[in-house]
């Protein structure tokens, strides 16, 4: 790491420049909305990751021993619930999206700054009403909330539940509209769009998704409300209605909603992986337009979830075939990230060893999807723990690598410290060996046949169970570690230079902090992306700046 | 050593070997994806690892590399895709002439009845080497009959028949497992599939009472009063349902359906929705009236008339009964369904 010595002088910046809980509560800067955001989604990652310890501590043993099955079933929806709506979704777009969509294309905040705060008061008002539900009695229809078994036969809080989902989808779709209208009209004089780094064509591509993926979602969760209160008949076939259609709605969301957990991350690897190799992006337009075909493609294979829902035999032929197309985009990113590093000069701090762990993890992950995809196997694998493994290896393996990764990267810009970088690489590596150890497993459990949602399992499967329960707590050390450094480095961290790893992009070119309108001048691009050459020769010349 | 440590069930039906053979072509296919990229990743890494006074060469892209690497795992895909379309078909696809069975999923058991009357609860006695058919319905929730062994599945959906089939290859006792949630007791709903040798599975079929399904299904047909307009004599106010099962049917609506056993099962439930031409919609439903088990006698009925001429009488039900189990059905299959050996000749 290029460490540069401390500036001698507390510059105004975001966060010292104004004091008090009203600055923050109140605030329309999308750097503090990004870290009220991150204070906030923690506080769900921590209360998901508890659940999710419950649940493996419960499955150490084959017998249902350590918790009623009522409240295993409780356990793993809420773990699946506040995993996928309170952090996976908001993860990256949220905070670092929040953080530098602006700064990256230059511009002095979000287009609308006001909305952008509204969307984080959904976020926590989503959120309170899904703690609310959680202390009064959860809800145990799994994250899916299928039908009949939601609407008419499960006598918990699935109204209160579905309601924090709505609520927090808004916040959704305003994060999402808030950036294409930024990404279109704020770029700095000479940013155009073939000058955008790559993560923000991964947001650009997510937003496409927020907001024309999430109204479905929240259709679908008044339709079931109002089954469920005026006896309506949708979904359950003793009204007259259809419960495969509530599946197909479903998954018209939560398909696509897989890609608004993995896009942005993909963005993020992107420009770790350009920086540490100091080049250029091999294959620019390629990266950028996979972003956008994956956005597109992930609308039209919902169905592969359905497989033997009862679907027609030819629906199922038509969505397999269709799956291996959304599956080639994804294949060119991890192509092209790797030839990017090709006649590279690669160094291998903290975010860079996450940047392979996410490559690693990301593409055991998109491989194991072409089994699913696959409606020989389909058949046999789906619903059971194979199913489990494969969108853990997308959705934390993936999804969650490409957060820490960019925490670490950003964070001396976002906190102005640095953090410790030993301590971060040791992290990376727990993460890693846990994540495989917990998840690794699985994949044998689920071709075995162990179905998903068991609150007790025959005795033939509990040496898999163990050793996926012992990694889980190798991974939850590896998730705790960064949160400890983190803060430690807010108070005792060394004061970060600028630009700590002499990195492209405008949010280097300011203040770590960056000032609350993020340039003391409007920046004028005229370069391209990862101009690392450029910023090499320059470091030459002139020796580290201080 | 695999003994202890298995990596895949045993294979127990005649579909079994075809899904494991897929499933290692994926599995190599992979290792061979993770190698390429994982060997070129390290590689690469190790190679050009930061050096004083070296630089990264910046290099734009490549159009022809980008193709390429579209287009093998394209190829590779549908490679994948067709063969997975092949196994998939072959495996949902019930032969003719399949042995069926009826199977009703509730919150938390798994209840089946053979076509030749037997009923069991969580467990499914089946002969090795026979195609059997399940016809599968729920009476609440989504449910799903998944065999490991048999490496089949199939959700078993509330207000409408799912079809699946397997033929046995293997004496033994498998688990039968719910794969879709279903509440509290989901992991409870476990059931075990019995296969047996074709002796062995006529001895257990005659040490068990049963009669027909079809004639228990006869005898509702005429307790509920169906037969006074489905009469056998094309005189009836609704149409002569024999030969009707397995052709064709023209609506009121001008639609043509298939008359299979969910077109029936509708017929039954909510008989204004798909009403035969020429017929007066006056039939009343019997959602609510008819258990699922009821149901399926009834439609076994329906199916057993498939193959006598219309305007005959006799209705030809499960010819391979004997009168002796015929007789034994009322023990079996309680009073509703009690029926009398003389009702088939």
């Amino acid at each position: 790491m290029a460490i540069a010595t401390a500036q001698p002088v507390e510059r105004e910046n975001y966060l010292n420049k104004h004091y008090g809980v009203g600055s923050w509560l109140l605030t329309t800067d999308h750097k503090r909305i990004a870290l009220l955001y991150l204070i906030s989604l923690t506080f769900f990652f921590f209360i998901g990751g508890f659940f999710a310890l419950l649940i493996r501590l419960e499955l150490l043993t084959p017998a249902g021993d350590l918790v009623q099955a009522d409240t295993y079933n409780k356990l793993f929806t809420q773990h699946g619930m506040v995993m996928i709506f309170f952090f996976l979704i908001p993860s990256i777009p949220a905070t670092l999206g929040n953080f530098l969509v602006p700064m990256q294309i230059g511009a002095k905040d979000l287009a609308f700054p006001r909305i952008n705060l509204l969307s984080w008061y959904l976020y926590i008002i989503g959120g309170i009403l899904m703690l609310h539900c959680m202390l009064t009695g959860g809800v145990d229809t799994g994250w899916t909330f299928y039908v009949p078994f939601s609407t008419a036969y499960t006598n918990t809080k699935i109204i209160e539940a579905g309601l924090a989902a709505f609520v927090a989808g808004f916040s959704s779709i305003l994060t999402g509209l808030n950036f294409i209208v930024t990404i279109h009209r704020m770029r700095a004089p000479g940013m155009t769009w073939s000058r955008l780094p790559l993560f923000i064509w991964a947001h650009y591509a997510t937003s496409i998704i927020q907001i024309l993926g999430t109204p479905v979602i929240a259709i679908t969760i008044v339709l079931v409300a109002v089954e469920r209160f005026l006896h309506l008949g949708i979904f359950d076939p003793k009204l007259g209605g259809d419960p495969l259609l509530f599946q197909h709605l479903f998954w018209f969301y939560s398909h696509p909603a897989v890609y608004i957990m993995i896009l942005p991350s993909m963005g993020v690897v992107t420009e770790i992986i350009a920086c540490f190799s100091r080049k250029r992006v091999f294959g620019y337009h390629f990266v950028a337009m996979s972003s956008i075909a994956i956005a597109v493609l992930g609308f039209l294979v919902w169905a592969h979830h359905m497989f033997v829902a009862g679907i027609s035999l030819y629906a199922g032929l038509i969505f397999s075939f269709l799956t291996y197309f959304v599956a080639v985009p994804s294949a060119i990113k991890v192509f092209n990230w790797t030839a990017t590093l090709y006649k590279g000069s690669i160094s291998y701090d903290a975010p860079m060893l996450y940047a392979f762990g996410f490559i690693g993890l990301f593409t055991m992950g998109g491989l194991t999807g072409l089994f699913l995809a696959c409606l020989g196997i389909n058949v046999h694998v789906t619903d059971t723990y194979f199913v489990v493994a494969h969108f853990h290896y997308i959705m934390v393996g993936g999804a969650l690598m490409g957060y820490l990764g960019g925490m670490h990267f950003w964070w001396p810009k976002i906190s102005g410290k640095l953090y410790p970088e030993s301590w971060a690489r040791l992290a990376a590596l727990i993460v890693f060996i846990g994540f495989h150890l917990t998840f690794f497993p699985q994949f044998i459990l689920g071709y075995l046949g162990m179905p998903r949602r068991y609150y007790a399992y025959p005795q033939e499967f509990q040496i898999l169970n163990v050793l996926s329960t012992a990694g889980a707590t190798v991974l939850g050390v590896g998730y705790l570690l960064p949160m400890v450094y983190f803060l430690w480095s807010m108070r005792y961290g060394k004061p970060a230079p600028d630009n700590p790893w002499n990195a492209a992009g405008l949010e280097w070119k300011t203040a770590s902090p960056p000032p609350t309108f993020n340039f003391d001048e409007e920046p004028v691009v005229t370069w391209e992306a990862y101009n690392y050459e450029q910023l090499d020769e320059h470091e030459q010349e002139v020796p580290v700046a201080g | 050593m695999f003994d202890n440590f298995p990596l895949w069930p045993q294979r127990a039906s005649t579909s079994a070997g075809g899904v494991d053979a897929l499933y290692i072509f994926l599995v190599i296919v992979s290792a061979m994806m993770i190698a390429l990229i994982f060997t070129a990743l390290i590689y690469f890494a190790a190679r050009y690892r930061k050096r004083r006074g070296v630089r990264a060469e910046q290099i734009e892209g490549s159009t022809p590399l980008e193709l390429t690497w579209s287009i093998i795992p394209l190829c590779v895909f549908m490679v994948i895709f067709l063969w997975g379309a092949v196994v998939y078909f072959k495996g949902r696809t019930p032969p003719r002439d399949a042995t069926e069975v009826y199977v009703v999923a509730k919150q938390w058991m798994w209840k089946l009845e053979h076509a030749e009357g037997q009923r069991e609860i969580n467990e499914l006695h089946v002969p090795v080497g026979r195609d059997v058919k399940l016809i599968m319905t729920s009476q609440d929730v989504i449910h799903s009959f998944y065999v490991p062994v048999f490496r089949m599945k199939q959700d078993v959906l509330p207000g409408r028949y799912t079809m699946a089939w397997f033929r046995a290859t293997k004496p033994g006792t498998y688990h039968l497992f719910c794969a879709e949630y279903c509440g509290t007791q989901h992991s409870g709903m476990i059931g075990s599939i019995v296969v047996m040798e074709p002796a062995q599975y006529e001895a257990w079929m005659s040490g068990t009472p049963s009669g027909p399904l079809s004639v228990a299904g006869e005898k509702m047909f005429a307790e509920l009063g169906c037969s006074t307009c489905h009469r056998m004599d094309n005189t009836g106010r609704g149409p002569n349902l024999q030969g009707v099962f397995g052709k064709p049917v023209t609506l009121a609506d001008g639609r043509t359906v298939m008359a299979d056993e969910n077109y029936v099962r509708d017929c039954i439930l909510d008989p204004g929705a798909k009403r035969v031409k020429g017929f007066q919609p006056i039939m009343p439903t019997f959602q609510g009236l008819v258990s699922e088990d009821q149901v399926n006698a009834l439609v076994a009925y329906v199916k057993s008339l498939a193959k006598v001429q219309p305007g005959t009488k006799t209705a030809a039900a499960a010819p391979q009964t004997s009168p002796a189990e015929i007789a034994n059905a009322s023990h079996k299959a309680g009073a509703k369904t009690s029926s009398k050996g003389s009702q088939v000749e």
